[in-house]
């Protein structure tokens, strides 16, 4: 397990996925669900939960996710209610460590007076007026005033967490972006992102080993961080021996996506970026004045889907990628034309050992498409060096660029508050929601400090030195 | 005419750009431009042939820096003169 995934909660999941997707290869998914949780809460002790019959309704709603989920809830994210732990919510609270001192820096740097003391000289929070900005945690020389806070709304930093009457965890959809955040942070892996994986397997056994359509991967940049065990080579046989036809970069269209933007930010002088359907999704939601300067571009998965399409009509496209809120821009119209279905790695890991493919033994394919600087948009800082690159090769000396490169949702918000309220010095905003960026994605198997250095070395192996090398075929 | 030059990786290796650049210059030096449509395919399913190249319905492999010449003049000027 160790190798594959972060955390145990993951590897939960993806024995889920992978044997869904076992089923739907066997044409058994019917019987799966009454079989799936047996097979994986054996018993018969509690592992998890209190009995291993909760266990394996949990497992249920696990399976029920992963054949798609609710279709009636619009967002990709979805809460699983019994497996909700119900955690504390209580905010800023005294913890017993407090020793009752005299100096009382807590109730001096409290502003709205919300600090009392006990006949034992013991603070006391009074919830009424207390405004959690947490100035009296920091002061408090015993660490004893702590933040009692949920995992999923901590990891939420768009604030689109909240409880329901039973206490369960509650996503507003008008707030969510479909980051994944929540996802990855529930220890109890209460959140799950809606999988599409029943219908990549339905696509891969109708093409009849693409003789029927021909069927396309299209895989995110992030992929060289991801999968450490095997080589990188390797996964693209994997994919392949899946019954996939090829196996394209969507670096491609992030050369494309550059090339283009390139030429929009010098024609409008101001842009945000386009690539990360969550920051996309944010300025929608919480900066509507905002949305004329979002880039016009498609994503770089969208890009190279429609050039896919273009060249063979009758294809069908999977992109394969980090992202949780790709499912999301899956949905939108400009995007659903190109784009049949959107998998994580945790999901494509779950495929290939549905099938029993043993990565370490195939023979390396190559996956060779992209520049350099298309590859590199996997990382922060990527999309802005790749626009700056793309000026230069247009040999446009007269545009001076100063992007900001936001890194995560809360840098996003910032820069986009300044902008709005025009004391934003920077002229193109590039946003993207994970910390890291993509590399930082809630479907990647694995998050760790190599991932950057991971991209950046696949950057470098690129055939093509420039992005104008890069995209020349595809331009007519 | 529509000519589809494979990109996949297997070509791209062997060189597929190069033929491109080639089939770009030749298209220009005999005024072709406007009565083809050149683009790049994703893979042509020839993968072991080296680079492959879609003319209308059919498929020439095996496409280099060295034998373009000959092959533009056989399957690309011909269908012109």
């Amino acid at each position: 397990m160790i190798r594959k995934f972060d955390t145990k909660v993951q590897h939960l999941k993806y024995k889920v996925l992978r044997e869904v997707a076992r089923s739907a290869f066997q044409d058994d998914l019917h019987h799966a669900v009454y079989s799936i949780p047996q097979k994986i809460v054996q018993g018969p002790e509690a592992t998890m939960r209190c009995c291993i019959y909760k266990e394996r309704a949990i497992v249920g709603e696990r399976i029920n996710i992963a054949m798609g989920g609710n279709a009636e809830n619009p967002n990709v994210i979805e809460v699983l209610d019994i497996a909700c732990d119900e955690c504390p919510v209580g905010g800023y609270e005294v913890s017993d460590a407090c020793r009752g001192c005299i100096a009382h820096r807590c109730e001096d740097v409290c502003k709205r007076n919300a600090i009392t003391f006990d006949k034992h000289q013991k603070a006391h929070i009074d919830k009424e007026k207390c405004v959690e900005c947490g100035r009296c945690a920091q002061v408090c020389p015993y660490t004893a005033i702590r933040n009692q806070k949920r995992p999923c709304q901590n990891a939420c930093k768009v604030k689109a967490i909240s409880m329901d009457d039973n206490k369960k965890a509650l996503i507003d959809n008008n707030k969510c972006i479909s980051c994944g955040a929540c996802v990855y942070q529930c220890p109890f892996g209460a959140i799950m992102d809606k999988s599409q994986i029943v219908d990549v397997v339905n696509l891969i056994k109708e093409s009849h080993d693409n003789r029927d359509y021909k069927l396309y991967a299209v895989v995110a940049p992030s992929i060289a961080s991801q999968f450490s065990y095997a080589n990188l080579g390797q996964i693209i046989s994997a994919i392949k021996k899946l019954g996939f036809y090829t196996v394209i970069e969507a670096a491609l269209g992030a050369d494309m996506v550059a090339d283009s933007e390139a030429d929009e930010l010098i024609e409008k002088g101001f842009l945000t970026s386009s690539c990360c359907p969550a920051f996309v999704d944010y300025i929608k939601k919480q900066f509507p004045a905002m949305v004329e300067h979002i880039s016009h571009n498609p994503s770089p998965m969208t890009a190279i889907s429609r050039y896919i399409k273009k060249t063979d009509p009758t294809s069908k496209v999977v992109f394969i990628g980090p992202c949780t809120a790709k499912k999301m821009e899956l949905k939108r119209p400009e995007v659903a034309p190109y784009v049949d279905n959107v998998i994580t790695f945790e999901e494509l890991q779950a495929l290939i050992d549905s099938r029993d493919i043993n990565l370490e033994e195939l023979p390396l394919d190559s996956l060779d498409n992209a520049s350099y600087f298309g590859r590199i948009f996997a990382r922060s800082g990527g999309l802005s060096e790749a626009v700056k690159e793309a000026i230069k090769e247009k040999g446009i000396e007269d545009f001076d660029l100063n992007p900001i490169a936001c890194d995560g949702i809360e840098a996003c918000r910032t820069a986009l508050l300044k902008a709005s309220k025009k004391v934003l010095p920077n002229n193109f905003i590039e946003g993207m929601a994970c910390i890291g960026g993509c590399i930082g994605g809630a479907g990647c198997l694995t998050h760790g400090e190599k991932n950057k250095k991971e991209v950046d070395d696949y950057g470098k192996e690129s055939l093509e030195k420039t992005i104008q090398d890069a995209i020349a075929p595809y331009k007519n | 005419m529509n000519i589809y030059v494979c990109v996949g990786s297997s070509c791209h290796l062997k060189g597929s750009y190069d033929v491109i650049q080639l089939m770009k210059q030749e298209l220009a030096a005999h005024h072709l431009e406007d009565k083809v449509n050149l683009s790049a395919a994703f893979c042509l399913g020839k993968c072991k042939d080296g680079v492959s190249v879609k003319i209308n319905d059919e498929i020439i492999c095996g496409v280099s820096k060295d034998n373009f010449n000959e092959f533009f003049e056989k399957h690309v000027f011909s269908h012109f003169s």
